[in-house]
């Protein structure tokens, strides 16, 4: 290889910051959302290092569904502190106590949903006129066609046949008042090169991402953790196991991997060996084959 | 084997983009790229599995992979770029894949843009048509360094290394017209996956290695431009605090050549001049930076510098003009509209513009000059001369992509309407 080439995980870093500069420079009052999965911790990582030696030039916002695991709240309060940086935090019970959310019935109730809400209210109330945040094209087929610059009309939503066409690295944030953006830096990332990238800058991960006991239970083929506000059905038992979590969002919906694999290298093979995408076991994605793409439309992250 | 040691962390990327439409087999090359390199996941073919039965398909109809939104999964159509990833132990891909009829070619041409490499996808029966000259055109109009030419279906040719040759012979004849630097063919069937990760064994004719040899191994050192040293600033970093009081950093990303500490640089347009102090990213000094790389700048002088200004080395000066004359592809259903007034974003410097003259417009299917209709509506590519508020700074286009490439965005709908390649 030639002296003056980037490997991938350089030209995709170079690219990510390039982009989170791009924001900060053309819009008003920009927002990192940060979710404390691994793709939201990347991508502040890198908007670190994109205004080093200055602190991030906007806040980070967590919208919290209440049903978090604990060592996402510790990661994320204890990385705010590091980073010097400003956090808002959306809570989704609040939205709920107001009536502005209903909460779902049954089994599989899930509050990822009514993230929508609480997110799309919170935007509102800061005047939020750009929210980057750390989804990837490859994570699902309507996402592959996202740009990174996605424009949201004011009611906040997607309209995937009529979006802006992107080229080279000439990003357009226009837009009229109330409208706002959602901005993917990490669009072109794989999972595979997320890991890699971590593992190259010896990022610091939660203690979820890496093997543990905890005690979960299996429904339609899916290990999900036990909760106090997750009801088993009669079939179901609860059961201690070995896992891991391959992503990280809300109690309800984050199915977790059975797993050893205890440091960065070893989550590395094993995601090599995999043969499930990593939300092969969000049961958000499998409420029908066009999930992702209604949800997005509606405002979604 | 391990995907955590330093070959893997220290691969190459390689972006190229694929045109084709329903026929052609592109959905099928694309699927068996992506299958043959263990790309798809198991959930995901059981979603297409799935989903082919519902809709009554005899087979497994890989297109369902690839057709992201619910409207072309009704249509059974591409109309928009998806980007697809897949990496083999020697290089890490991005594919954008578009669709390639004539009233798509503003995705071609946005899929072309990033692009290092173009496949064009020929059918054995049908040899070079209309539809091969327009996807060579665009890829050679945004100067893809390298294109790779597959004749496949060459399974229902018999394999007949003259329908290769032939088809080979008329393309070279036809491509002289333009301007391409690397090309290279490769006989294949997607369906049958002859050539493509395996070489065939039913074309013992030919051997200049399969398709993912090619994508694998094509030499893309030098497809950034390492002449003219160019960094647009990007955003001016001033931490004001009591640690970095006096910091004053320039953020960007290397749109050309090659910056050192020390060098001699210019600041345009107000040529104030300077010498480099250091290169950072974060507290990593950087020795060499270099296209594509995000970086921080400082610079020995305190002088102004703002969002839109270009730094670059004093012995190698850009264009400066306000008077520019662009091959333009018009992205917008309402036609360009001369003497209209239009935002304009080049670099990270914007300005306005308005649109003088159209000289001509280019057919797409046969490259010939247009001049008794200039009307530039949705999917035209013309040659226009175009006046800026400002001036810009610029090379062009095949000098260097980055700082020879602007849009045009519509003031009342702030629409991308137009692109535009410099010269």
């Amino acid at each position: 290889m030639n002296k003056h080439h980037l490997n991938h995980l350089r030209e995709l870093e170079s690219e990510s910051i390039y982009v989170i500069r791009e924001v900060a420079a053309q819009f008003e009052r920009p927002v990192l959302l940060f979710s404390g999965g691994k793709d939201s911790i990347v991508l502040t990582h890198l908007a670190k290092k994109a205004f080093y030696p200055a602190k991030l030039p906007f806040p980070l916002l967590h919208i919290d569904t209440g049903h978090n695991f604990q060592e996402t709240l510790d990661y994320r309060d204890n990385l705010v502190k590091q980073l010097d940086a400003r956090l808002i935090v959306g809570s989704v019970q609040q939205s709920i106590d107001e009536g502005k959310a209903v909460e779902e019935k049954g089994y599989n109730a899930s509050r990822n949903v009514l993230q929508t809400i609480t997110l799309l209210d919170t935007i509102e109330k800061y005047k939020f006129d750009a929210a980057m945040g750390g989804a990837r094209r490859d994570e699902e087929k309507a996402r592959a066609k996202e740009r990174f610059f996605s424009h949201r009309d004011e009611f906040g939503q997607w309209d995937p046949k009529n979006q802006r066409p992107e080229l080279w690295n000439i990003f357009n944030g226009k837009k009229n008042m109330g409208e706002h953006f959602r901005v993917f830096p990490i669009s072109n990332w794989t999972e595979m090169d997320v890991w890699q990238y971590i593992l190259l800058e010896n990022i610091e991960m939660p203690s979820l991402y890496f093997t543990h006991q905890r005690e979960v239970f299996c429904r339609d083929g899916v290990w999900l953790a036990t909760a106090p506000f997750m009801k088993l059905k009669d079939n179901e038992k609860a059961e201690v196991k070995t896992i891991r979590c391959r992503t990280i969002g809300d109690i309800t919906c984050t199915g977790v991997t059975l797993s050893t694999a205890n440091t960065l290298e070893e989550i590395i093979d094993e995601i090599a060996a995999t043969r499930v995408t990593e939300r092969g076991g969000r049961a958000d994605d499998k409420r029908s084959d066009a999930a992702m793409e209604d949800r997005k439309k509606e405002g979604y992250f | 084997m391990s995907f955590s040691n330093n070959g893997y962390l220290n691969m190459e990327l390689l972006r190229f983009t694929t045109a084709g439409s329903v026929d052609d087999g592109k959905s099928t090359l694309i699927g068996r790229l992506l299958y043959d390199s263990k790309s798809i996941f198991e959930d995901q073919l059981e979603a297409v599995k799935r989903a082919s039965i519902q809709k009554g398909n005899d087979y497994i109809n890989l297109a369902l992979l690839t057709d992201g939104l619910r409207s072309e999964r009704e249509q059974g159509i591409t109309i928009d770029v998806a980007y697809r990833y897949f990496a083999t132990p020697k290089r890490k891909f991005i594919i954008a894949d578009t669709p390639g009829h004539v009233q798509y070619t503003r995705n071609m041409v946005t899929g072309a843009s990033t692009a290092n490499a173009a496949i064009i996808l020929i059918d054995a029966r049908n040899g070079v048509t209309e539809q091969t000259h327009r996807h060579t055109f665009i890829a050679t109009l945004l100067q893809i360094p390298h294109i790779i030419v597959c004749i496949n279906k060459m399974d229902l040719m018999d394999y007949n290394q003259e329908v290769y040759e032939s088809i080979k012979k008329s393309f070279t004849e036809f491509s002289e017209i333009i301007d391409i630097k690397d090309i290279r063919f490769i006989p294949i069937s997607a369906l049958k996956g002859d050539n493509v990760v395996d070489a065939s064994e039913n074309m013992p004719w030919y051997n200049e290695g399969t398709l993912m040899n090619v994508l694998e191994t094509i030499p893309i050192d030098n497809d950034y431009d390492f002449e003219n040293a160019r960094f647009p600033v990007q955003y001016v970093i001033r931490p004001l605090t009591e640690e970095h009081h006096d910091f004053r950093g320039y953020a960007g990303r290397v749109a050309g050549g090659i910056f050192r500490r020390g060098d001699e640089i210019t600041v345009l347009p107000s040529g104030l001049k300077s010498k480099i102090e250091a290169i950072n990213l974060l507290d990593d000094e950087i020795e060499d930076a270099f296209p594509p790389m995000s970086v921080t700048i400082t610079l020995k002088d305190e002088i102004d510098i703002s969002r839109g200004d270009m730094i670059v080395k004093s012995d190698n000066l850009p264009e400066i003009s306000q008077d520019i004359e662009i091959t333009m592809c018009w992205m917008n259903q309402r036609p360009l509209r001369i003497g209209n007034k239009y935002n304009l974003m080049h670099t990270t410097k914007e300005v306005k513009c308005i649109v003088k003259e159209v000289l001509y417009k280019i057919n797409v299917n046969t490259l010939e000059k247009i001049t008794d209709n200039k009307e530039v509506g949705l999917n035209s590519i013309a040659k226009v001369v175009i006046k800026t508020t400002k001036p810009l700074i610029f090379d062009t286009y095949n000098k260097n992509r980055i700082t020879g490439s602007l849009i045009l965005i519509d003031e009342a709908t702030n629409e991308t309407v137009g692109v535009g390649m410099i010269g």
